[in-house]
This record gives structure tokens, C-alpha cells and sequence, in this order.
């Protein structure tokens, strides 16, 4: 009992934290690849490689002065860049990073806790997160902030259910919402695979039995809708400074800017580890002989900083695309072919259950 | 401890409830729709059912209510602080008391005496492994709810034009 | 009693406490520290730089309202999805059948709505 609740603490702090350090480590990532990728140099003044320039902006706009115009509407103010950053952290709750580690004589899994319905979990605080942006956009008064507002939560209510589903065949192949379940349904590899002719069998043993080998078209919608969901570049029409200042955060300043800024990244570091954990196997990967914890660790780092870097590649290289462009492309492009995507892959499952075993 | 824990987030809806009517501003009254919503949510996982429970915040906090909220918004009248009132209170009560009345009177008599066995959880696959044998045709008659809520819009979408 | 069920709703619930108490003590904190200088013309909305003109509540067109609705829809949709999803192998060729059923009718409301270009923008 006393055990569990000690377990419980350290878990939470160490969650929290390491979220809130990747966190800054991605924005300085960012500012670094995009430099290096514009011929500049990036932050290079605050520790070494300008490691410590997220932090120091940090606490800069932690002492800055709070400038809320007169017309706003004091608590959707105030509320709005808090129900952006809570949900956005409380969505890392059921994600699963690593094996488990023994603690006080406990077998403790890495992760805050393992909901038996922890994708649904995820989903409904990435559908939290409108709120931030729609309250805003209303709360502050202003022209900008209202059109910026109102068009970014139609963006991402739209491309939110393409999100959703183009999950909905891994669950169906995994047959759980539990990510733990989720992940250890892909560790290993496919083995020897016997209708192959004989010499070239082997070659299952390379393949790591990930969704992403057969449900490769389910990881590309997940991946345009989550670079929409965020409201990345190219879909980072919330903020396009040319036409609309800097949309529904154009009158905030301050630490409640900082906020929505966080939620921005915290929510890029969750659709990629969430596309980590349901098509590319999470922590599976190679294990060394000696420190056996850190191994899965390692693993699910690297692929989600991979997808990071992807996200921070296409900020660096696409033009924004226009808002007529971007609605018909998440309603006529993306949720039909992930509503065809399930029905193909339920049919293959179907077909393959019932001739095959 | 289950009974603490229901009469703390009893009390909380009841006082966002409350707030909900009480208040001027149609958003702050958005707002507190919200807290009643996540409080229902809170006591359909404290009573083991916690799928219901994330899809009510899904469904209902995650879309109703932005979807009001948009509504809001295209309707320039009650942006604001603009007072909404108006002199049939007595007959809102009314109609308000005899619901409440009513879906007490049958919730009592449908769950009458039966206790929560919180020795057994309620997972998504007893719940899914119901809903698609037992219950398959309500749940095909819902498509076509749908169906005729997305005709709906439409229409209304094109009468505009 | 904390493990199980209510143990993992337990961690959780503190995991929530403690974000909701970190986010809200900063906001509390720095608007012990921040300076605050007063002035009329910092108080009004940006507008390319000139006076405001008229109120910043504006009206939106319907189209938003629309989507907005079909999201709705489209969300139930995907709700009963993940249910389905999980007892798929369990219950085999029926579950197939009922959905695609389901996933039919939705698609010939997408498909109406199509034909019907509400799903384009201008």
C-alpha cells in the first residue's frame, strides 16, 4: 500500500518532468535543424550549442509584463491557455515508455498508469485542446484572435476524426485500447515465414512485427492528420502571420503565451509518440546484454525523436497551404481513405481469419 | 469511500449547474456545462464504466459543447455581456422540476436496489461484445440517426446559399 | 484498495493534480513578479498598428456551423468504431457484416453531403 502510493509520486514527478524537459529540448531542436537548414547558426549563446536558450526564454517570459486589452472577457482569458496546456500533459498519463524497472522490491511499469481504454484517453485530450484555441480566439476581443480562433478549431475538429480513424485498424488487429497491449503485440519478429521458398525464409527474421509494415497507409494518414492536429506547417494556418498577425494568440503575452506555446510542442511530442506506440513497435528494438532497462528507453526516444525531426523537416521545407485547399483535403482526402483503409483492412483480417486460422 | 468521493463531485455539478442558469454571459454558461459534463464523466469511471465515461468527455466535451460554442459565435446577438432574460421562469421550473421528477422516478424504478460489483470491472470488450450481438439492431438504427442529423445539416447548409 | 481499477485512477487523478497545481501556480507566481506599467494605448487591440475600429466581436459565416455539425456526427461514428474494433476477432464475419452496414450508410451521408458541395470551402 505505502509502497504503491511512494511508486505512484515518483512516477508522476518523473513524468512530469521528463515531459516538461523534452519539451524544451524539442523547441531548441527545432530552432537548431530550422537554422541549420536556413544556413544560420540557431541559438548559440545560452550553454553549449545554445542548449539552455528554451530555459532562459522561459524565465524571460516568466518576469515579462502581462499586456490583456481592454475588451477582453477576464475569465474565458484566463482560461483559454490553461485548458490549452493541461490536456496536453495529462494525454502523456497513459503512455507506456519503456518495460518496467524493479523499485523497492516492486515491479513498477514505466509509465503513469496503463488505462484499459488509454487510446480513447489520448484521443479525448487531443479533442480537449480546441478549447484553448476557441476560447482565445472569443475571450480576446479582436478581430484577429476571433478569425484565427474560429478557423484553426475548424481545422482541427476536422482532421480530428480522420485521426481517429485512421487508428481504428491497429486496434482492430490489435483487438485492445490499451497502448501497453498495443506495443506488446508487436515485439519480435515475423520469424521463418514458410509459404517463402526455401532459401530465402529467413528474411521474417529481419522483419519486426510492427503495424506499420501492413498498415502503412493507416501511418500516413496518422501522420498528415497529427502534422494538421497540431497545427504544424504546412497546416499552420492558425498562425499565419501574413493574413492574420499571429491568430488566436495575437493578444497574449507573457507566461500565458509560453503556455500555448508548451502546448503547441507538448502536443507534437505526444502524436509522435503515440505513432511510435501503435505502428513502430515502441520500445521493441535492439537489446545490448547489460543495463536491460535502459535498452527500451533508448529505443522509444530515438523513434520519437525520428518523427519529431520529421515534423521540424516539413516545417523547414513546405509552403502553408490555403485554407479552401486545407477543409477539402481533410474531409474529401483524409477521412475517406482512412474510412476505406478500415474497410480494406477489416476485410483482409476477415478473409485471413477465415482461410487461414 | 466510493459514497465521499459521488457526493464531492455531486456537490461540484451541482454547483456548476446552478452557476450554468445563473449566469449572463452565454459562454461562461458554456463553461460551466463543461465542468457538469466532466462530473458525469467522473462518476461514470467511479462507477466502473470507464469507457462511457471517456466518451462522454469525447463526444459531449470534446464536440457538443464546441459545437455550441460555434454556434455562439455565428450569432452576433448573444456575444457578450448582453443580459438574456426573459418572463417565462416560472413555467422553465416547472418544466425543469417534472424532467427531474421524471428520470428520477424512472431510474429509481429501473436500478431499483441493485448494487455496483466493484470486484469486477466493466472493460471495452464485455461492452463491445454486447453492443455487436446483442443489441446489433439499435445499434444499425443509430446510423441511420445520423444519417438523417447529417442530411439535416445539409439542407440547412444549402438553404442558406 | 489502491491497486487495480481504482489504483490506476489513483496515480492518475495525482498526475492531474499535480499538472492542474504546477500550471496554476505559475500563472499565480508570475503575476506576483511581473511588473505591470499602465497605459491607455497599450490597452487596445491590435489592428495593423491604428485605432480599432468598431467592436472585436464579429460574425462568421455558417459554413464553420456546418462542419462543426458533421465533426459531431463523424465523432459518434468513430466512437462506436473503437468498440467494434476491439471484439472484431471475437465475434468474426458478423461484426464484419454490421459494420460495414454502418460505415455504408455513413458513407452515403458523406457522399450526399459531397454531391451536395457542402464540403467545399468557397
Amino acid at each position: 500500500m505505502t509502497a504503491f502510493v511512494v511508486v505512484s509520486v515518483i512516477k508522476v514527478f518523473v513524468v512530469f518532468g521528463a515531459v516538461l524537459g523534452t519539451v524544451l529540448f524539442t523547441i531548441w531542436l527545432e530552432r537548431k535543424i530550422v537554422a541549420r537548414m536556413q544556413s544560420r547558426y540557431g541559438p548559440n549563446r545560452w550553454g553549449p550549442f545554445g542548449l539552455f536558450t528554451s530555459l532562459a526564454d522561459g524565465v524571460k517570459l516568466f518576469f515579462k509584463e502581462q499586456v490583456s486589452p481592454r475588451g477582453i472577457d477576464k475569465a474565458a482569458y484566463v482560461a483559454a491557455p490553461v485548458l490549452a496546456l493541461i490536456p496536453a500533459f495529462l494525454a502523456f498519463a497513459v503512455i507506456p515508455f519503456g518495460e518496467h524497472v524493479t523499485l523497492f522490491g516492486q515491479t513498477v511499469t514505466l509509465e503513469v498508469t496503463d488505462l484499459n481504454v488509454g487510446l480513447l484517453w489520448v484521443i479525448a485530450m487531443g479533442s480537449l485542446a480546441v478549447y484553448g484555441v476557441v476560447l482565445a480566439g472569443w475571450a480576446s476581443g479582436s478581430k484577429y484572435p476571433l478569425l484565427g480562433g474560429i478557423r484553426s478549431s475548424a481545422q482541427m475538429i476536422s482532421y480530428e476524426i480522420a485521426l481517429s480513424l485512421s487508428l481504428v485498424p491497429v486496434v482492430v488487429w490489435a483487438g485492445t485500447l490499451s497502448l501497453r497491449e498495443i506495443v506488446e503485440a508487436q515485439i519480435g519478429t515475423f520469424g521463418t515465414i514458410g509459404w517463402l521458398p526455401g532459401p530465402v525464409q529467413w528474411i521474417g527474421h529481419l522483419i519486426p512485427k510492427w503495424y506499420v509494415v501492413f498498415q502503412l497507409p493507416a501511418f500516413l494518414l496518422f501522420m498528415a492528420a497529427g502534422v494538421a492536429e497540431t497545427n504544424r506547417a504546412p497546416f499552420d494556418l492558425p498562425e499565419a502571420e501574413t493574413e492574420l498577425v499571429a491568430g488566436y494568440h495575437t493578444e497574449y503575452s507573457g507566461i500565458k503565451f509560453a503556455m500555448f506555446f508548451l502546448a503547441e510542442y507538448v502536443h507534437i511530442i505526444t502524436i509522435s509518440a503515440v505513432a511510435v506506440i501503435m505502428f513502430l513497435g515502441g520500445w521493441d528494438g535492439p537489446h545490448l546484454p547489460f543495463l536491460p532497462w535502459m535498452w527500451p528507453l533508448m529505443n522509444f526516444m530515438g523513434k520519437t525523436f525520428t518523427l519529431v525531426f520529421l515534423f521540424i523537416w516539413l516545417r523547414a521545407t513546405l509552403p502553408r497551404i490555403r485554407y479552401d485547399k486545407l477543409m477539402v483535403l481533410g474531409w474529401k482526402g483524409l477521412i475517406p481513405m482512412a474510412l476505406g483503409w478500415l474497410v480494406v483492412s477489416a476485410t483482409i483480417l476477415t478473409v485471413k481469419d477465415a482461410y487461414f486460422g | 469511500m466510493h459514497q465521499y468521493v459521488f457526493v464531492v463531485i455531486g456537490v461540484l455539478m451541482a454547483i456548476a449547474a446552478v452557476r450554468l442558469v445563473t449566469t449572463k454571459n452565454v459562454v461562461h454558461g458554456a463553461l460551466y456545462l463543461l465542468m457538469v459534463l466532466a462530473g458525469a464523466a467522473a462518476i461514470f469511471i467511479l462507477l466502473l464504466a470507464e469507457f462511457v465515461g471517456w466518451v462522454q468527455v469525447l463526444l459531449y466535451i470534446g464536440a457538443v459543447v464546441v459545437l455550441l460554442l460555434f454556434g455562439l459565435m455565428l450569432t452576433r446577438a448573444p456575444i457578450g455581456r448582453t443580459a438574456l432574460d426573459n418572463q417565462s421562469r416560472a413555467l422553465a421550473a416547472l418544466v425543469a422540476g417534472a424532467i427531474f421528477a421524471m428520470t428520477s422516478m424512472v431510474l429509481v424504478r429501473a436500478f431499483d436496489g441493485q448494487m455496483i460489483d466493484f470486484s469486477q470491472t466493466l472493460t471495452v470488450r464485455t461492452l463491445g461484445g454486447v453492443l455487436f450481438t446483442k443489441y446489433v439492431l439499435p445499434f444499425e438504427v443509430v446510423s441511420v440517426l445520423l444519417l438523417a442529423a447529417l442530411v439535416g445539416a445539409v439542407v440547412l447548409a444549402k438553404r442558406d446559399e | 484498495m489502491p491497486e487495480g481499477y481504482f489504483g490506476d485512477y489513483f496515480t492518475f487523478g495525482m498526475f492531474a493534480g499535480l499538472v492542474v497545481v504546477l500550471v496554476g501556480g505559475t500563472l499565480l507566481l508570475a503575476r506576483l513578479v511581473r511588473p505591470r506599467v499602465d497605459k491607455d494605448e497599450k490597452l487596445s487591440t491590435y489592428e495593423c498598428g491604428v485605432d480599432p475600429i468598431g467592436g472585436g466581436w464579429t460574425q462568421s459565416t455558417v459554413r464553420y456551423y456546418i462542419f462543426a455539425l458533421l465533426f459531431v456526427i463523424f465523432d459518434v461514428e468513430a466512437v462506436f468504431l473503437f468498440p467494434w474494433a476491439t471484439v472484431f476477432e471475437e465475434i468474426g464475419i458478423f461484426a464484419f457484416i454490421e459494420m460495414m452496414i454502418f460505415i455504408a450508410i455513413l458513407g452515403l451521408g458523406l457522399v450526399y453531403a459531397w454531391r451536395k458541395k457542402v464540403l467545399e470551402w468557397i
